[in-house]
């Protein structure tokens, strides 16, 4: 009894809310304060790393097509290396500062596996429009967080990163199997 | 001299209280944001209508579920995040 892809879509936009929230309220306290205890350290690598986990059951069931599923496994990879990578530098495991790239890279690359994978223009249905909306938004976040690895304490440039979550959250809300976009339907799509 | 000292903490916390202020206000607001949701589009609550609706889409309302996160957020991470921020705004002043 799998659900509805839509449905997926929506669970994973609760996770980007928590998340989006953890990020905001670490972007106002300052990384001193938010770190003060460990456990809060590791929630946001942590919900990152598990969200990653569980992009490959999605990755495995819904397979409409190989680009879908490429798309899927690499989204999964992404959030599971940014979350680790996350995980080992709150932990101390990770010395290295260029780890923090692994942000804007999961950014970079899941950005162009939405735009990719996406074969139809914006109008063609409202999937094919969240799924541009989705890639572009990730291509901005890859520039939000690339200034947030140079500038780690820059309150704009972290709750830019939240915000970029935030959106996120709102555009897999905004998901349908089949609805139009504006109006517009392709008959391709099943409009008429 | 303490009423002076008194008035100095006094300053500082204040001018520390809008960190205060905005995480606080994250839950609350985010939990408003659903209720708004819930209210402008109410055919997602489809608790409202059981009948007609299958398995996944009873568990799964997103309003309802950005309240949830909302509230959890607000009541289970705010309180401690609150706690400590107060304890840096305190030595630092």
């Amino acid at each position: 009894m799998e659900p509805p892809a839509e449905v997926v879509h929506w669970l994973f936009g609760v996770g980007f809310v928590f998340l989006s929230l953890c990020l905001l309220a670490e972007a106002i306290v300052g990384r001193e304060v938010w770190r003060r205890r460990a456990w809060r350290a590791y929630l946001w690598p942590g919900i990152a790393f598990l969200m990653g986990v569980l992009m490959w059951p999605v990755m495995v069931f819904y397979t409409s097509s190989a680009i879908h599923m490429l798309a899927h496994s690499t989204w999964a990879q992404v959030m599971m290396l940014v979350g680790g990578a996350q995980l080992g530098l709150v932990r101390g495991k990770l010395h290295n500062p260029l780890w923090e790239l692994t942000l804007p890279l999961a950014l970079l690359v899941s950005g162009l596996a939405f735009l990719i994978h996406e074969q139809n223009p914006w109008l063609f249905s409202r999937s094919a429009f969240l799924h541009h909306a989705l890639g572009w938004t990730m291509i901005a976040g890859t520039v939000i967080t690339l200034g947030r690895a140079v500038q780690p304490r820059s309150t704009a440039f972290n709750a830019g990163f939240a915000m970029i979550m935030v959106a996120t959250a709102t555009l897999l809300f905004c998901d349908r199997n089949l609805a139009p976009i504006f109006g517009h339907l392709s008959p391709l799509a099943g409009g008429r | 001299m303490d009423a002076e000292l008194v008035r100095q903490r006094a300053r500082a916390r204040t001018r520390h209280s809008w960190r205060h202020t905005a995480v606080s206000a994250l839950g609350p607001l985010t939990a408003l944001v659903g209720l708004v949701w819930a209210l402008i589009q109410p055919y997602r609550i489809t608790l409202l209508d059981p009948d007609k609706h299958s398995f996944w889409y009873l568990a799964v309302q997103p309003p309802l579920f950005v309240i949830l996160v909302g509230v959890v957020f607000h009541f289970w991470l705010v309180p401690g995040l609150l706690g400590d921020l107060e304890e840096v705004e305190e030595h630092s002043s």
